[in-house]
């Protein structure tokens, strides 16, 4: 691990740090020339290297003596003694100015004071590369050096790090960076990582963030989206293992979704949001790199899915007419939450005539019928994504979430004749147990979940079909976004 | 900018523990025979004629079934298989 670089001495005397583009430096130079004339005088230059002109300005080039010696403002007046900085001042203060330096009738055309400018070693776009230079390193991961005449990308292709698409290169800096997004210590263990049960740091999953084209301020919904996958009831070690087509659906709510500029609008599980496209992508790349969780191996997938890259959208709880399903599993309304479902991919459910409740719900329920297999039941969940124009059929009526549910789910009840194993030609459905049952329901209780996100245009609904529920696979886990 | 040709490694960074697989034994008879059923459909079927089959030759069969198949066999579970037999087989599908 790379240790801090050595803090250079200032010299004996008056020190003063400054930078060309700062007007306040400009106007002390009368007075710097007159320091120069009556002690031994250091001017160190930020930007410039030949500013200020008359005083043979030392350049500062890296800003290693500005980063060092914690300089936030320019222009910063040292006095040092014996190699020790014994007083310093910042900006233009006469007095100040003349208290540090012992001279005085300093500046006696200036104003008695003037603030300075913020210095260049503390510039938000050069902070974080100048800790990673100059600093002792708080990060605890192997360092991989790249070869010249390997590209970065390419390398990472051949390294197997990648779901296929490229990934940004996790450079220290912009781990660093990536790290700012939460108040939780780089070491912090996070989870354990199925399929080889590997303890994954906050600096594992910020690593996969930075790969995965997160922004620091998306850390904090893929750290909890780590947690929630890597638990005994999410399972995702049996949901990589399987050889159907599922992966984790994340659904976000609450204000933070807005604030990070997630999209629960138009084409929200679709392409073009950077939020949505990549913290359900850093799940996978801590599942892939950190678990050991990848395609051919333990992964078993027959077919796969595109969601198996990333899947996260953001309902949209500010007009939704039924709440979210997080305050569905018990999250208070307006908490930043997260449901991970373990789903395929999406279908669309087409109805653009119903304008009655009752009607909308025989078609979305004849729809989500055949989810799977219209003779197998029970034994698989659902999320339905509903529109705006569906929801609005609904919400007209007076239907609120749990009538919603259950007017759905009053046409997902058929004859256990209709579904038994042969019924219908088909050697596929339930044991010949249920053979006698007058009526069996799709799905369990709290098997059809509820979310809303789209744009107002399309009387459409989304369904994503889930995978072995319960405690036979996975069940829904939803959780407080902790930051 | 500094630092783009140093990346961190992503991985787990684990070291994986290498074990020699036991030598197969030259005749099932006298030992144990664990038979792990994973709890897929039909996994039953094909054990059950394991079972007749290993018993057949001498062998002693016990029977043993995870909870589910979407999960790792409970560490107890696999705790009493390897102090209870000496030779084990798993029926992995349906």
């Amino acid at each position: 691990m790379p240790t801090a670089s050595v803090r250079p001495p200032l010299p004996d005397g008056v020190v003063v740090i400054v930078k060309d583009e700062c007007a306040t430096c400009h106007a002390v130079v009368p007075v710097l020339e007159q320091l120069a004339a009556s002690s031994a005088l250091t001017v160190f230059t930020q930007d410039d290297p030949s500013f200020p002109e008359t005083l043979s300005p030392l350049h500062d080039a890296d800003l290693s003596v500005s980063w060092h010696h914690d300089v936030e403002t320019v222009p910063t007046v040292i006095r040092v003694e014996h190699g020790a900085e014994v007083a310093r001042t910042i900006g233009w203060h006469r007095a100040e100015w003349e208290h540090v330096t012992g001279v005085e009738g300093l500046g006696p055309e200036l104003a008695p004071m003037r603030p300075g400018c913020g210095s260049m070693s503390v510039d938000p776009d050069l902070a974080t590369e100048l800790a990673v230079r100059f600093g002792s390193s708080v990060l605890a991961s192997r360092r991989i050096d790249v070869a010249d005449a390997e590209d970065d990308i390419e390398m990472m292709f051949t390294r197997g790090w990648t779901d296929g698409l490229p990934v940004v290169p996790p450079t220290e800096t912009r781990v660093m960076q990536m790290l700012t997004g939460t108040s939780r210590a780089p070491s912090d263990v996070v989870a354990t990582v199925p399929p080889d049960l590997v303890d994954v740091t906050v600096e594992k999953v910020a690593i996969a963030a930075v790969m995965a084209g997160c922004r620091p301020e998306y850390l904090p919904w893929v750290l909890t989206a780590v947690e929630a996958a890597c638990t005994d009831e999410f399972n995702i070690h049996g949901l990589l293992a399987t050889t159907m087509p599922v992966g984790p659906v994340i659904v976000c709510s609450g204000p933070g979704t807005r604030a990070i500029g997630m999209n629960s609008g138009g084409n929200a599980l679709g392409q073009g949001n950077r939020a949505n496209s990549t913290i359900g992508r850093a799940l996978q790349l801590v599942i892939r790199n950190v678990g050991g969780g990848r395609p051919g191996e333990v992964d078993r997938s027959t077919h796969g899915s595109p969601g198996k890259i990333g899947f996260c959208f953001a309902e949209n709880d500010a007009e939704s007419p039924y709440g979210t399903l997080a305050t569905e599993h018990g999250v208070e309304p307006g908490v930043d939450a997260l449901t991970l479902f373990a789903g395929e991919g999406t279908r669309c459910v087409v109805d653009q005539l119903s304008r009655e409740p009752e009607s909308l719900a025989r078609s979305v329920a004849a729809a989500l019928q055949s989810m799977h297999h219209p003779k197998l039941i029970m034994v698989f969940d659902a999320i339905l994504v509903m529109g705006p124009e569906h929801a609005r059929v609904f919400a007209d009526a007076g239907w609120g979430r749990e009538e919603i549910i259950a007017g759905i789910s009053a046409h997902l009840n058929r004859p256990g004749s209709e579904l038994v194993r042969g019924a219908d030609g088909m050697a596929e459905g339930v044991p010949e147990a249920f053979a006698d049952a007058p009526s069996l329901p799709k799905f369990r209780p709290g098997g059809l979940m509820l979310t809303f996100a789209g744009n107002g245009t399309g009387l459409f609904s989304e369904m994503i079909g889930g995978w072995a529920n319960g405690d036979v696979g996975s069940t829904p886990v939803t959780r407080a976004v902790s930051y | 900018m500094n630092g783009t040709r140093t990346i961190l490694d992503p991985t787990g960074e684990r070291t994986v523990a290498e074990r020699q697989r036991v030598a197969r034994p030259a005749s099932l008879d006298g030992l144990t025979v664990g038979l792990l059923d994973i709890s897929k459909p039909r996994g039953d079927v094909f054990l059950n004629r394991l079972e007749e089959r290993l018993v057949g030759i001498g062998a002693d069969v016990r029977r043993y079934r995870k909870p589910t198949f979407t999960k790792p066999a409970p560490v107890d579970l696999r705790h009493r298989i390897s102090v209870e037999c000496q030779v084990v087989i798993e029926a992995l599908a349906d």
